[in-house]
């Protein structure tokens, strides 16, 4: 994650460096940001889980939908498979790297597409005003007027189960929220000296939007929608826990929970296993989140 | 001060209308005809045309619409399609349930979090801060569901001191103030206490500092004001703000109940709402959200006001 967050601030660097002295705002965050050894371990963590699951052909032993009657739930530690097997004798290590695919997915994709709907109602509300605030908000606030779990279960529920259910259920989750930050940014910079300014000397509604606007809500809708992440690959992976996600024989860490817990009596670690990498992942992505918000220094 | 709350009264009321349309149009977002949707299968003649009369869907949807919200804010939510019950009857009692689970768990969040946020606030900087911001942002991330199953595996399989499932002995449904019902609100409380737990820790830590950080906390100090009496003070500017959060917390517990109610099969909202997924008993589920987010709403204003009333500084009016 540290990685593509990385790939515009870094790029923007040299840019911004014209001038001499000063450091631009996104440079500096990536300099305490790169300093900061909570951020790189669980960077680094979130790397690794990735990567595996992007490579995962090339690096599991075992294919993920082959079952073994006779190699059901083995224990932890088995010479052959090292995190043992699941209730069908699938390995899973094999498995939880495959899992990493639609779980890491359900966590970002949701995100990203309510940080791109909600981030445009949000400064479209923000700096029109007026009526067409009032309506966004409006709606924006009947939406987050839903607890979260509730919500996505209520959708994910009534259109059935699936892939692409879930993604809509969770990207309507998460664009409340970033639309509100949007909207608050944007309202507060729209007021600004300088904007006045830039109005009256001519520039252009995009001009302002693009050039000071879009700079100024960037960073808080980027920590907060990083902050959404964490949550979102928990609820995306208690979706498939209920049964509401992907559909089995698909890895997933949440489907796959839900299929051992039938188990939990006989192989109990085996049952708990996926868990661990749904609470590394958010975790990790919780703290990234923290630094990024230290290294920005942003209050939202 | 009247007058703002009168006007937080009033903005609820729009987000309320607005909120119970929503669980109206969830029943038409379903695949194919609402009208399939709600009849069972194999039903008879009467049946259908008792439920056309009942939804009226031949009518146009904002008539549907008023019809509908008319007869849920009189109590009629209609007809499970399962049960043949009214919904009301199979939600009420387990709006209940849930609220038993969501109240203990804040509660056991609030210990945790409170005490846990004072010990880091005091001490900010060392390692007694650091395990408890540790334990703070592992609350939160943790997946409580799955420190559902973890409880499972400890206090249950391999312990076997705790029961796993149900609410009380032979799967009753109706909590008692005894010893067999608390112990099995044991563990489903503990695992959704830990994101409360988790905020509450955080929030807190941040007021102690920034409680003690202020000019009039280095006045008492310097009157010479003893340790304990200055804490009152942390507490009484604390308080607003965690009160609050406690309030949040238990609204979204309340709708977010239903992954560790799944785990640990308790009979509240969360049990009802899978049933109703998987059975598409869909005016169950519209009647449970509409009554859950009701709750959530209520909650949410009743949170605004309390802090109003508690912290004059929030007087926006």
């Amino acid at each position: 994650m540290v990685a593509t967050t990385g790939g515009p601030i870094a790029s923007d660097a040299p840019a911004k460096g014209r001038r001499p002295v000063s450091r631009s705002f996104w440079a500096t965050a990536w300099r305490r940001l790169s300093q900061d050894k909570v951020a790189l371990v669980c960077g680094s963590i979130l790397l690794i889980i990735l990567l595996a699951a992007i490579f995962a052909p090339l690096i599991t032993p075992y294919d993920p939908y082959r079952t073994s009657m006779a190699g059901r739930l083995l224990p932890i530690g088995d010479a052959r498979h090292w995190l043992g097997t699941d209730e069908l004798g699938r390995d899973l290590l094999t498995r939880l790297i495959y899992g990493g695919r639609m779980s890491l997915f359900m966590g970002f994709a949701p995100v990203v597409l309510a940080t791109l709907i909600g981030g445009f109602l949000g400064i479209v509300a923000g700096y029109c005003g007026g009526a067409i605030n009032m309506l966004i908000m409006r709606v924006t606030d009947v939406f987050y007027a839903f607890p979260s779990v509730l919500l996505a279960v209520a959708i994910s529920g009534v259109l059935g189960a699936g892939l692409v259910n879930s993604l809509v259920s969770l990207t309507l989750v998460f664009t409340p929220p970033i639309a509100r930050v949007a909207e608050s940014v944007t309202t507060q910079i729209r007021n600004q000296d300088y904007v006045e300014a830039a109005r009256a000397t001519g520039a252009s509604g995009w001009r302002i939007v693009f050039g000071h606007v879009l700079s100024n809500v960037t960073g808080p809708i980027l920590i907060y929608a990083s902050s959404m992440i964490s949550v979102a690959i928990v609820i995306a992976s208690g979706l498939s826990f209920l049964g509401l996600g992907v559909s089995p024989p698909n890895a997933e860490w949440g489907l796959m929970l839900n299929t051992l817990r039938q188990s939990i009596y006989v192989a109990p670690m085996n049952a708990i296993l996926p868990g661990v990498m749904i609470f590394v992942t958010s975790m990790s992505m919780n703290l990234i989140s923290d630094s990024l918000r230290a290294s920005m220094d942003v209050k939202v | 001060m009247l007058l703002y709350l009168l006007r937080r009264i009033l903005y609820t009321l729009p987000i309320a209308i607005g909120v119970s349309m929503v669980c109206f149009a969830l029943i038409h977002l379903a695949p194919g005809d609402p009208l399939s949707a709600v009849i069972p299968e194999g039903a008879s003649p009467e049946v259908i045309a008792e439920l056309k009369a009942a939804y009226g869907f031949d009518q146009p949807l904002p008539i549907q619409y008023f019809n509908w919200i008319w007869r849920a804010v009189q109590g009629d939510f209609g007809m499970s399609i399962m049960t043949r019950r009214p919904v009301l009857s199979e939600v009420g009692p387990a709006v209940v349930n849930t609220m038993i689970l969501a109240v203990a768990a804040v509660t056991l969040g609030f210990g945790f979090g409170v005490g846990l946020g004072i010990a880091a606030g005091y001490t900010a900087g060392s390692v007694i801060d650091r395990i408890v911001t540790a334990i703070s942002v592992s609350g939160v991330s943790v997946p409580h569901y799955w420190l559902g199953m973890v409880l499972i595996v400890i206090f249950a399989v391999n312990l076997g001191v705790l029961p796993a499932m149900g609410m009380g002995a032979q799967g009753s449904a109706t909590f008692a103030l005894d010893w067999v019902s608390l112990r099995h609100l044991i563990l489903p409380a503990i695992a959704m206490s830990v994101i409360p737990a988790g905020i509450i820790a955080r929030s807190v830590r941040g007021t102690v500092i920034e409680v003690l950080k202020q000019d009039y906390v280095q006045t008492l100090h310097a009157k010479g004001l003893p340790g304990r009496r200055v804490f009152v003070h942390v507490v009484k500017n604390a308080a607003p703000t965690v009160l609050a959060i406690m309030g949040l917390q238990l609204a979204q517990l309340l709708g977010g109940s239903i992954l560790v109610e799944t785990v640990f099969s308790w009979p509240g909202t969360g049990f009802l709402l899978n049933t109703a997924i998987f059975t598409r008993d869909l005016p169950i589920l519209q009647g449970t959200i509409l009554v859950l987010s009701m709750f959530f709403v209520a909650i949410n204003l009743m949170v605004d006001l309390l802090q109003s009333v508690l912290d004059p500084r929030i007087k926006r009016a």
